[in-house]
C-alpha cells in the first residue's frame, strides 16, 4: 500500500493502537466484527471525514485544550483583582505621595520666603549667607516637579497595563472562571494585543541616561555654528 | 544686564513658577509676571511689555514648543527672547526647540548660577 505520507502513517499506527485497545478491553469481539462497524460508519459518512480531516479535527481538539488550558492559568493569576484592586490602590498611593510632597514643597518654599524677607533687616554679611542658603533651598525645591513628572509617568504605566488586563480578561472571557492552574507567564501577557504601554521615555530621563545642561550647550552651540 | 526687564514666567505647575519666580529674585530680576498655560501667556504678552519669556515645555493643553512656535509667529512678540525651562533634555527636542527660534535652554534641576547665566547671555543678544 503506497504511504500517503507521514500524517497517514501516524493515524494508521494510532489506529492499531486503537484496536489493540479495544482487543484486550473486549476480548470476546473479533477484530472482524470492529471492522465491519467501522466501514459501516464510513460507508454512512460518504467519504465526508478524510485522513487529513481527522488531522484538522485533531489539531483543532488540542488548540481548545490549549485555550482552555489558557484560560484557566490567567485565572488563576486572579487578574480581575488586579486591575480592580491592586492597581488602582497603587495609583492612589503614588498620588497621595505627589500630593503630599507638594504640599511639603510649598511649606518649605513659603517658610524659606519669610527668612529671605528678613534679608533686608540683616547686616549685610549676614544677609549674603542668608540668601545664600534660601537660593539652595528654592533650588533643592524644583525635585518636586521632577518627582513629579516621574511619578506621573509611573501611574500612566499602570492605568495602561490596567486597561490591558481588562482588555485579556474581556478576550479570553474569564467570567465566572475559578482558578485551578498556576501562574501564566508574564510573555503570554505581553504577546497579546490591546493598547499598547506609554513610553517612559518622555519626561524626566533617569539620572546619567540623558543629556546635561552642557550637553545641551554645546549641541545649541553646534546649531548655532552650523547657521552662522 | 538690564535688571527691569519685565520677564513672563509660563509653566502649569504653580510650584515651578513659585521656585523661579524666588530665584529670580534671588539674582535682582523683581519684575516677574506669571501665566500657568500658553493661551493665557499669549494674552499677557499680546497686552503686556515684556522683554523676556521663560516657559516650561511639558504643559498642557498648549506645550512650550507650541507657544513658542506662536511667539515667533507673531509679528509683535517674535523678536522676545525665549528660554525653554525644561526636564527634557533629548537632543531631538533641544534641535526642535532651535528650529522653532529658542534663545536659550535650560535643563531642570537648575541653580540660579545658570539661569543667570542664560538670562545674561539672551538679554545680551536681544
Amino acid at each position: 500500500m503506497p504511504s500517503n505520507g507521514p500524517e497517514f502513517d501516524r493515524l494508521c499506527l494510532a489506529l492499531r493502537q486503537r484496536f489493540s485497545e479495544i482487543g484486550t478491553r473486549y476480548p470476546h469481539v473479533a477484530p472482524e466484527m470492529v471492522a465491519e462497524v467501522v466501514e459501516a460508519v464510513l460507508s454512512i459518512m460518504g467519504g465526508v471525514i478524510s485522513a487529513h480531516d481527522a488531522v484538522l479535527l485533531t489539531e483543532l481538539k488540542d488548540l481548545g485544550s490549549t485555550i482552555a488550558k489558557a484560560k484557566a492559568e490567567i485565572a488563576a493569576l486572579r487578574v480581575e483583582e488586579i486591575a480592580a484592586s491592586h492597581i488602582p490602590a497603587a495609583t492612589d498611593e503614588l498620588d497621595a505621595i505627589v500630593q503630599h510632597t507638594a504640599a511639603a514643597t510649598e511649606a518649605i518654599l513659603e517658610s524659606c520666603e519669610k527668612l529671605d524677607g528678613l534679608a533686608d533687616k540683616l547686616a549685610s554679611k549676614y544677609a549674603t549667607v542668608l540668601q545664600s542658603a534660601t537660593t539652595r533651598i528654592f533650588e533643592a525645591c524644583s525635585f518636586q516637579d521632577i518627582t513629579g513628572q516621574r511619578i506621573s509617568k509611573v501611574v500612566a504605566t499602570l492605568k495602561t497595563i490596567e486597561a490591558r488586563i481588562a482588555h485579556i480578561v474581556a478576550t479570553v472571557g474569564m467570567a465566572n472562571m475559578t482558578p485551578e492552574a498556576p501562574a501564566v507567564s508574564g510573555q503570554q501577557v505581553a504577546n497579546s494585543s490591546g493598547p499598547s504601554l506609554p513610553s517612559l521615555e518622555n519626561g524626566p530621563p533617569l539620572p546619567g541616561a540623558a543629556m546635561d545642561q552642557s550637553d545641551i550647550d554645546r549641541l545649541l552651540a553646534s546649531i548655532e555654528s552650523g547657521s552662522d | 544686564m538690564d535688571k527691569t526687564t519685565n520677564i513672563l514666567i509660563v509653566d502649569d505647575y504653580k510650584t515651578m513658577l513659585r521656585i523661579i519666580r524666588n530665584l529670580l529674585r534671588q539674582i535682582d530680576f523683581h519684575n516677574v509676571d506669571e501665566a500657568t498655560d500658553g493661551a493665557e501667556a499669549l494674552i499677557k504678552l499680546r497686552t503686556g511689555n515684556y522683554g523676556l519669556i521663560i516657559s516650561d515645555w511639558n504643559m498642557q493643553p498648549m506645550t512650550g514648543l507650541q507657544l513658542l512656535q506662536e511667539v515667533r509667529a507673531d509679528a509683535r512678540l517674535k523678536h522676545i527672547p525665549f528660554i525653554m525651562v525644561t526636564a527634557e533634555s533629548k537632543a531631538e527636542n533641544v534641535v526642535a526647540a532651535k528650529q522653532a527660534g529658542v534663545s536659550n535652554y535650560i535643563v531642570k534641576p537648575f541653580n540660579a548660577e545658570t539661569l543667570r547665566e542664560k538670562i545674561e547671555k539672551v538679554l545680551a543678544h536681544a
